[in-house]
């Protein structure tokens, strides 16, 4: 009893820690050092420390501090309670969502059974739909409460475009949840081991979840909800300080979490091909049982963890390599491109399962 | 059953905690200096022309109304996903029906314009 307790205590921390810990911050300085690198600039280099400069690594320190340290402005006439709440509606539901995402297998360590997930919910990709979707209040309070117009605007495209994609969303993993016969990430996770990964039994469905989820999280090219060059800066336009930050720690956590929800998915999630856990493990055979599932382990989530960084760069390129699109041309594609095709992937899935 | 929430609930909790701290502490670290000019919400230099907080048409209401007939039909669609090998053949015709009749309601809303945007 406490011993599971110390045990999924250890794996909320390590949840915690690589993702606020970890990915949030260090993907601020991604993107900007990664969009220099692409627009040709030298990019964040400026802070120091003792004149080293470290690649820019030390801008997060920077923008950290600087966060904590600025005002945190309320505009006249805002209803100050959901101004304060709005963060934090937006942030939980983006850290919660890892509570049942399985970053390794099922390992025996010194007689004790460890499944590397905080919550092996059956129902674990609802649960993600669900509490994902939870974000979209604090993004829509946080628009309407600043009495600002830009803000407002932005709040009603929020609205609208996690609506449209959502169901699309929703409709675009029925294939795999198909092939797979369930709906626990744990399960789909070990299917993978010696089966097809999903991106081959699914490829379309792979397109268009990727292209979906990167619609939910408002990043270009659909961050019409956001647009600078539109809305000043969209719903969180009177945020500053910290708050505003914790606007993007959630988006981060997110695009983390489209990874984490992509590589189980699609790509295999904490394996690697052709080499199952039984073929790991007898390779580190004479490290002794214990030991030896202790460096699968650690190997499995190095390669989960590899997995997710890849498919985070990959949205890191389309961020900066694609313009925003027009408004409806965003919902177009939601509603006349993703739904029936979506639609029709089912249909096709359904026939081929069953002609197989 | 409810067991395996527990990791979810204790993560929440935390989570909460540590959005709640960073909401506190960014209040009390920030400095405060408030005049009237500077407490103004940001309208591009203006003041502000018109209030937020009237009435104004949600164009989208009607994009609204759809998801939620949607997304029910997802919901159906879910456990049948998870049983679709168990059920077959049956499984398939039967889902091929309520696709259908989804699908003509899709047709329909499409040629009358309903998504459309201007």
């Amino acid at each position: 009893m406490w011993i599971d307790l110390a045990i999924t205590m250890v794996k909320i921390l390590f949840i915690l820690t690589i993702t606020v810990g970890f990915f949030a911050p260090v993907l601020t300085w991604v993107e900007r050092k990664q969009s220099a690198i692409m627009q040709d600039r030298i990019g964040a280099n400026r802070a120091d420390i003792l004149g080293f400069t470290a690649l820019g690594l030390f801008h997060i320190i920077a923008d950290a501090l600087k966060m904590f340290t600025k005002e945190d402005f309320i505009p006249q006439g805002a209803n100050r309670a959901l101004h304060t709440l709005s963060p934090i509606i937006a942030l939980v539901p983006a850290i919660v969502t890892f509570a049942v995402v399985p970053f390794g297998g099922q390992y025996m360590l010194w007689g004790k059974e460890v499944s590397l997930v905080i919550s092996d919910l059956d129902v674990g990709i609802l649960f993600v739909f669900a509490i994902s979707s939870i974000a979209t209040y604090g993004y829509v309070v946080a628009g309407w409460s600043s009495n600002n117009n830009w803000s407002l605007l932005g709040a009603m495209r929020t609205a609208s475009q996690m609506i449209s994609y959502e169901v699309a969303m929703g409709l675009t993993i029925i294939g795999v949840l198909m092939v797979y016969g369930s709906m626990q990430l744990t399960e789909i996770g070990a299917a993978q081991e010696t089966g097809y990964w999903g991106f081959i039994l699914q490829p379309v469905g792979f397109v268009m979840f990727f292209t979906a989820a990167i619609a939910e999280n408002k990043r270009v090219p659909f961050d019409a909800p956001e647009a600078e060059s539109e809305l000043v800066a969209g719903y969180f336009t009177e945020y500053s300080g910290l708050k505003f930050g914790m606007f993007f720690m959630a988006e981060f956590i997110e695009m983390v979490t489209i990874g984490a929800i992509m590589t189980i998915l699609f790509f295999g999630a904490w394996h690697i091909p052709f080499l199952p856990t039984a073929t790991l493990l007898s390779m580190f055979d004479f490290l002794g049982d214990d030991f030896s599932n202790l460096v699968v382990m650690l190997i499995h989530v190095g390669v989960f963890f590899g997995k997710v960084t890849f498919f985070i760069f990959v949205q890191m390129i389309i961020r900066w390599t694609l313009p925003r699109f027009r408004y409806d041309q965003i919902m177009k594609l939601g509603w006349k491109v993703l739904l029936p095709l979506s639609l029709l992937n089912i249909v096709g899935t359904g026939i081929v399962i069953l002609l197989f | 059953m409810l067991e395996s929430y527990t990791g979810a609930a204790i993560l929440l909790l935390i989570a909460t905690a540590i959005a709640v701290g960073m909401v506190v502490a960014t209040t009390i670290l920030g400095p405060k200096r408030q005049f009237a000019d500077k407490m103004e919400p940001f309208e591009c230099g203006e003041s502000q022309l018109v209030s937020p907080y009237q009435r104004f048409s949600v164009k989208f209401y009607l994009v609204a109304v759809l998801f939620i007939l949607f997304d029910i039909e997802a919901v159906f669609l879910f456990p049948w996903a998870i049983l679709y090998k168990k059920l077959g053949l049956f499984g398939l015709i039967e889902m091929m029906v309520f696709l259908l009749i989804l699908g003509v309601g899709l047709m329909y809303v499409w040629i009358r314009g309903g998504l459309d945007w201007e």
